[in-house]
């Protein structure tokens, strides 16, 4: 079993093939997203393929230490920034073509007119703390 | 089994324990492992005094813990002399350890995971499940918390107030997990109100139970939110109404007006509306008057312009919005709420989606998209 990450971009990723914003969706595709992406989870938590997945506020601030006894500085929100993590989903898989399958089938979620966003997602392995065995 | 019972005398057993001289601390994890022993022992011999059993086997396992601790003699001198049964349930004690649990030395996250284990009696993995944290995270919080409460003497008195600010907290949390935290709260709330005389404690159950009577019509089929003016009043519990309006009604009878009592006065005018139309909003401007002199929480005057909003009319609303700062949260989508009662769709539209980006969870941000969906579509058909 390897674990991977999914990422889902507001910015940064390639524009998708169903590319609307979602305030210009009807309602009902709004609702037929979401139930999209719970079913999804809900899927690989039965298959045991599930390990955690979370969204993100839009905003968020930069931070860094400013030296001793100085308050840290905070930049931000980053609006000029290129890139804008929406969210994840950490899955945890036995090959890395089933990951390129999952993470096919998620980018597949319904948009506009109820047809598949074709959305970009980032896929990423997590490093491991030690070698497996098998390595 | 029954586990509500077997929680219920978790207080009690804890404060007979602590009575008897055995430290907080040492005391709860002792009750804890009585309580685990009674979930494994019970259902096929459930004993006939159930509280009595749980202190003869929680006061073992503090004597077993205790002389296991060799470095500790003191406490073990006081480990071999066993004591008398202790007395008769003392509501007093129950109430002692809300205090404790409440303490203000305890940061508010902190109270909460006390609150629930030492009174609630749930067990450090179904805290940690309810706010999503790993177990070893949350033991440590606890253990933590019990800590910084060890020099508290237990016969000092609390402040109430301290105690339903944590309930209140655990209230909002809503549930996640196999734990339903909205009703857990409900519970010790209820279970303080019969051990204090107390308007407040009265007004904040009362509000408790008012909100949690919609809580069935609250989300739709697929979990997205419904909006009280959109709920099928049908679905709301008449019974926790009725109950939580008498509660009120005895309240606010003593005249001791409190925060709760009005926030209870408000969901019991809703409560009462046989459609959304008929609500009472003029009373309910003033209920919000009321409340904004009680505390000076922003939040409160944002409700307040929302209900300005209805009684006299959007343009009153959103006068009454420009007079607070627009980082409040949820500023945003009140100002798309009221524009769109205004008329001004475009506007709305254009704030129910910049509300969505700064929704703080999930069910709102798709609630907020979905209101700017759909006075899109209106605008564009």
């Amino acid at each position: 079993m390897a674990k991977y990450l999914l990422l889902k971009h507001y910015r940064g990723a390639p524009a998708p093939v169903n590319d609307i914003c979602m305030d210009q969706w009807t309602p009902q595709e709004i609702s037929d997203h979401v139930q999209f992406m719970n079913d999804f989870a809900a899927r690989l938590e039965k298959t045991g393929e599930f390990v955690e997945g979370l969204a993100l506020a839009p905003e968020g601030t930069w931070v860094r230490y400013d030296g001793e006894g100085r308050p840290p500085v905070t930049d931000g929100p980053f609006a000029e920034t290129k890139d804008l993590i929406a969210g994840w989903m950490v899955i945890d898989v036995d090959t890395y073509e089933r990951a390129l399958e999952l993470a096919g089938e998620l980018s597949a979620a319904p948009g506009a007119g109820g047809k598949p966003i074709h959305e970009w997602l980032e896929l990423r392995p997590l490093l491991t703390a030690h070698p497996t065995v098998t390595e | 089994m029954n586990e509500a019972l077997l929680r219920s005398l978790t207080p009690s057993v804890l404060a007979i324990l602590v009575r008897r001289g055995a430290d907080f601390a040492a005391a709860e994890d002792a009750v804890q492992d009585a309580l685990v022993e009674a979930v494994r022992v019970w259902p096929a011999d459930q004993p006939r005094d159930p509280k009595g059993w749980l202190v003869t086997v929680a006061w073992r396992r503090f004597l077993d813990a205790t002389r296991a601790d060799t470095a500790r003699r003191r406490r073990e001198d006081l480990a071999d002399e066993e004591p008398a049964p202790g007395p008769a349930p003392a509501v007093d004690d129950t109430l002692q350890l809300y205090f404790l649990c409440s303490h203000p030395s305890l940061t508010p996250s902190s109270a909460v995971a006390l609150t629930l284990r030492a009174v609630g009696g749930l067990t450090t993995r179904q805290i940690a499940e309810a706010y999503l944290v790993p177990e070893a995270t949350m033991a440590q919080r606890i253990s933590r918390a019990k800590r910084t409460v060890s020099t508290v003497r237990f016969d000092q008195p609390g402040d109430v107030a301290t105690v339903l600010r944590v309930l209140y907290l655990v209230f909002n949390e809503g549930y996640s997990g196999d734990v339903d935290l909205a009703a857990e709260a409900i519970r010790l709330t209820r279970q303080l109100a019969a051990g204090i005389d107390h308007p407040e404690v009265a007004g904040l159950l009362a509000l408790m139970l008012l909100h949690h009577a919609r809580r069935a019509a609250r989300t739709a089929p697929d979990g997205s939110l419904v909006p009280l003016a959109e709920q099928d009043r049908g679905r709301w519990d008449t019974g926790a109404i009725a109950e939580g309006v008498e509660i009120l009604q005895r309240a606010l009878a003593r005249d001791r007006l409190g925060e709760f009592q009005a926030q209870a006065a408000i969901a019991a005018l809703h409560a009462d509306a046989p459609t959304a139309e008929e609500t009472d909003w003029v009373q309910i401007v003033e209920w919000y008057d009321e409340l904004a002199g009680l505390t000076d929480s922003p939040v409160v005057r944002l409700n307040r312009a929302v209900a300005v909003g209805e009684a006299d009319g959007p343009r009153a609303g959103l006068a009454a919005l420009a007079e607070l700062t627009d980082s409040l949260p949820r500023h945003t989508a009140v100002a798309a709420y009221l524009h769109e009662r205004d008329g001004d769709l475009e506007t709305a539209a254009h704030l129910y989606a910049e509300a969505a980006g700064k929704a703080p969870n999930l069910a709102e941000r798709d609630h907020l998209t979905r209101q700017a969906a759909r006075l899109n579509a209106r605008l564009r058909g």
